[in-house]
């Protein structure tokens, strides 16, 4: 077992592996989100307040999620990254904040649009909005602190220190709809007890979340081997693999 | 339902199918630009050492 997870962590392996990996996760991904758009876009009910509208949340709560998901993500494998010194978790934090940040500014834009007709705005200053916003804002200086310095494993530690100090925003984004009363509704799903939403409405949700999750590991994998690839250049392995093509 | 009603949203088709295209349009352009980026990085490394060794 532990020799597995060493080998996982060397980087021919990495790649190697990842290479097998990523068509298979792509197919499976495709077909979940494929079927979640059924039975969200069809097979689900109107809701009997909002309307046909409401189908908005088959997007934007998978995408919310994945947003605090992958960040927690992204800075798990930043300190690990920082204490152990180990290349692959280096590569998955700085290949995750990409994929975090469209994620997160996909919940914003459908959350804006899903607010225009149930609240008659398209954006308030509530505390959800707000602390999400904050977010998209910490993986762009992520994104950017990490292309501004030209040495990879100096700009790795930079952004893992940033990272692992974004977290705070993490708990703030998932209890602000609790802390602070405002616009922006309580979950409806992640809650303690029954989630207060139909079944035929929840299924989708959750097979897209799956989708959304597998969609995250395939594309995080793919930065990773670029990534992974661009650091190994001049390494043995890199040369072998570029001389069997 | 017929298919102008699935289209139609009931009234809200503005919002549902905007807020679905853009969706659709980051996810595509997020899986296809990293697949180009890491076709590229090999291209230019085989490149690369196919001159190390005098252009074979």
């Amino acid at each position: 077992m532990w020799t597995y997870f060493h080998r996982l962590g060397s980087a021919p392996h990495f790649y190697r592996f990842s290479g097998r990996l990523v068509p298979w996760l792509g197919w499976i991904c495709a077909g979940l989100i494929a079927a979640g758009l059924y039975g969200g876009l069809v097979l689900a009910p109107p809701d009997y307040q909002q309307g046909e509208s409401y189908r908005i949340i088959y997007i934007h709560v998978p995408s919310a999620w994945m947003s605090l998901f992958i960040y927690v993500v992204m800075a798990a494998a930043a300190a690990v990254g920082l204490i152990w010194r180990i290349k692959v978790a280096e590569i998955v934090a700085i290949s995750s904040a990409p994929v975090g940040a469209s994620f997160t500014f996909i919940a914003l834009v459908t959350g804006s649009l899903w607010g225009k007709p149930m609240w008659g705005t398209y954006w308030v200053w509530d505390a959800r909005l707000t602390s999400e916003l904050i977010l998209l804002f910490l993986y762009l200086g992520i994104i950017g602190l990490y292309t501004a310095i030209e040495d990879r494993r100096t700009a790795s530690r930079a952004i893992s220190v940033l990272a692992i100090v974004g977290v705070v925003n993490i708990p703030i984004i998932h209890y602000s709809v609790e802390w602070w009363n405002t616009l922006h509704q309580g979950p409806t799903v992640a809650k303690f007890g029954a989630p207060s939403i139909h079944l035929s409405m929840l299924l989708p949700l959750l097979v897209m979340a799956a989708g959304f999750k597998l969609y995250y590991l395939s594309v995080m994998l793919i930065h990773s081997r670029n990534e992974m690839l661009e650091r190994e250049r001049n390494s043995a392995w890199v040369r072998e693999l570029v001389d069997a093509r | 339902m017929s298919l102008s009603e699935f289209f139609y949203m009931g009234g809200y088709a503005a919002y549902v199918w905007s807020a679905y295209g853009i969706w659709l349009v980051v996810m595509v352009f997020n899986a296809v630009l990293p697949v180009i980026k890491l076709r590229q990085t090999q291209a230019r490394l085989a490149r690369r050492r196919n001159g190390d060794r005098g252009g074979s």
